[in-house]
């Protein structure tokens, strides 16, 4: 029998894309819902001997006060880290488009990219040690400039900031190389035409440079917030290693919800429970992507 | 050079320092001995590569780093293949059920991986993976992200190109193979470097599918090493070193292609 052309291209295409289509229906569309379900029954490595409990989980959520103040934590990283992450990353991005240097402008963005490449794990630990209240050598140098020693990591009140701090340092290189890309596409006329109108800095960065950065700007926005592994609102290895001995403290004050969802599976096994956290932890950051690509990319007339 | 040049140099130069800071300091303190950690100078007065000689003979830092980099090799040259495999396929063919097929693998970029961490681990212990190869790998063996990212190249390689070759009687895998991978050859590099630096730079899945110290990642093995090595912080520095500084060194050698490849997944993914 022979096929016809188009049927044969058909089946070639139904053989390549078999194994893949097997491997993302089995290891990431089955456990997604599967993590519903999870979150519906009691634990037990046998899925037989898992008992239904319908929402309890849900409700126990309700009562939870450290979950509340895993929720309030993860907010407060990403206001403080979405907006630093943004204002310095773009700040830095326009001061390096400007240089007219092309060596110095690789130099510099090699410079600020390079801690996106290391492991997160590693460099945390090293700014652990570094910014040791008594033997850090962040102290040292705050003391020797004369100015006040702080105690970073181990006081509730700067613990979750300087954390933040440390993920900004992180992951402020992407940030600048997608800004850099969104200013190489605006076209030089613009600001040549707005020089020629007489309009000064601040006027061209508003009203040429802001709105024609805005698909760049609602991206990065974006995948500061929610991207996997990157997003404030996932934050777990830099907590986590910041402060080993104590994960989350101190007294919780930098708690986020992957570290306490963590906690709940890996130390008190109740997978369940943990199962629950990440459904809501997945509807959260659903709707605040949606919220934020929807405002974000609002038209506006300038 | 104009006044602004000088004023911008100044800042980036400042940021610079806070960038490289940790870097130097880490591998500087990794060559110190003991009494000296604690030394208010940055460089080590009597160098030593005793640190480096400890982790690797009183604890199993070969081992992970031997762990990290097979998984991260196994993982990159899987995703290459079935990513792109998937990515081409999707771009250069007719088929029933394709927009279907297309919108079912990007749905699962939505998901956090967080979510997915506690069904992969019921998944693993029931079947015994747990503290095995296979358990650390197999989450991670293809991504939708370079589905996506290989489809978006296929798409601008001309038909033509691919009609030759089956004139001259190149199987449709042959095609694939031979003439189609070839011209995608920077978008697999990008996704090549993306997927090794994710992979080497992984915590969490490792950290929950790993019990024994010998299946541990590098990145696992030093976070719970340093956990118990308290003020030693010659050998912390030692170990976040031998984790940092392969991929540091092979950025520097690669930084242009690098940068270049996350720039263009980031703006296409």
């Amino acid at each position: 029998m022979k096929l016809k052309l188009s049927t044969r291209r058909a089946i070639w295409a139904y053989a390549f894309l078999l194994v893949p289509l097997l491997f993302f229906l089995l290891v990431r569309i089955y456990p997604t819902l599967q993590s519903f379900q999870l979150s519906l029954s009691t634990w037990h490595v046998d899925p037989l001997q898992r008992e239904f409990v319908g929402l309890d989980y849900y409700e126990r959520m309700l009562n939870d006060g450290r979950l509340h103040q895993a929720f309030r934590n993860t907010l407060y990283y990403a206001l403080l880290g979405v907006p630093a992450l943004i204002i310095i990353g773009l700040t830095v991005a326009m001061l390096l488009h400007g240089l007219k240097n092309p060596f110095g402008r690789g130099l510099f963005r090699a410079i600020y990219f390079a801690p996106y490449v290391t492991p997160a794990v590693a460099v945390s630990w090293a700014w652990s040690l570094m910014l040791s209240p008594q033997l850090g050598i962040v102290n040292e140098i705050l003391f020797s400039l004369g100015l006040p020693t702080q105690p970073f990591l181990n006081s509730p009140d700067t613990a979750l900031a300087t954390v933040t701090g440390v993920v900004v340092w992180q992951y402020l290189g992407f940030q600048v190389i997608l800004f850099l890309v969104g200013l190489e596409g605006i076209p030089r006329q613009y600001y040549e035409a707005a020089a020629i109108d007489g309009a000064n800095g601040w006027s061209r960065f508003r009203f040429i440079t802001l709105p024609l950065l805005r698909p760049v700007l609602v991206l990065s926005i974006i995948i500061a917030t929610a991207s996997n592994s990157t997003g404030f609102l996932q934050l777990f290895t830099q907590v986590l290693n910041l402060n080993f001995s104590d994960p989350g403290g101190p007294l919780g004050s930098t708690l986020t919800i992957v570290l306490y969802m963590y906690q709940v599976a890996f130390n008190r096994f109740e997978f369940g429970y943990a199962a629950a956290i990440t459904v809501v932890l997945f509807l959260i950051i659903m709707v605040i992507t949606i919220f934020q690509w929807t405002f974000l990319n609002k038209r506006v007339d300038y | 050079m104009r006044r602004a040049n000088i004023i911008s140099y100044v800042i980036l130069a400042a940021g610079a320092i806070i960038m490289v800071f940790p870097f130097v300091w880490m591998l500087l303190t990794s060559f110190k001995p003991m009494p000296e950690i604690f030394d208010l100078g940055l460089l080590p007065k009597e160098p030593t590569l005793d640190n480096y000689r400890t982790i690797f003979t009183d604890y199993l830092f070969g081992r992970w780093f031997w762990n990290s980099i097979l998984v991260a090799v196994i993982t990159t040259v899987s995703v290459l293949f079935f990513d792109s495999l998937v990515g081409y396929t999707l771009a250069k063919y007719e088929f029933p059920g394709k927009n279907i097929i297309f919108i079912m693998i990007l749905s699962t970029l939505m998901v956090p991986t967080e979510m997915l961490i506690i069904p992969w681990y019921a998944t693993a212990s029931q079947y015994g993976w747990t503290n095995t190869y296979w358990g650390l790998l197999f989450p991670g063996l293809m991504t939708a992200f370079g589905v996506f990212f290989t489809r978006q190249t296929f798409n601008t390689v001309p038909d033509e190109l691919l009609d030759a070759g089956r004139i001259d009687g190149l199987s449709e895998f042959g095609l694939f193979w031979r003439v189609a991978l070839p011209l995608i050859r920077s978008t697999l590099a990008a996704l090549a470097i993306l997927t090794f630096l994710g992979n080497w730079n992984a915590f969490l899945w490792p950290l929950i599918v790993t019990q024994s110290q010998r299946m541990y990642t590098l990145p696992v093995g030093l976070a719970l090493f340093s956990g118990e090595a308290g003020s030693q912080w010659n050998l912390i520095t030692a170990g976040a070193s031998l984790a940092v500084f392969p991929v540091l060194i092979v950025f520097i050698i690669f930084q242009r292609q690098i940068i270049e490849g996350v720039a263009s997944s980031g703006v296409k993914g």
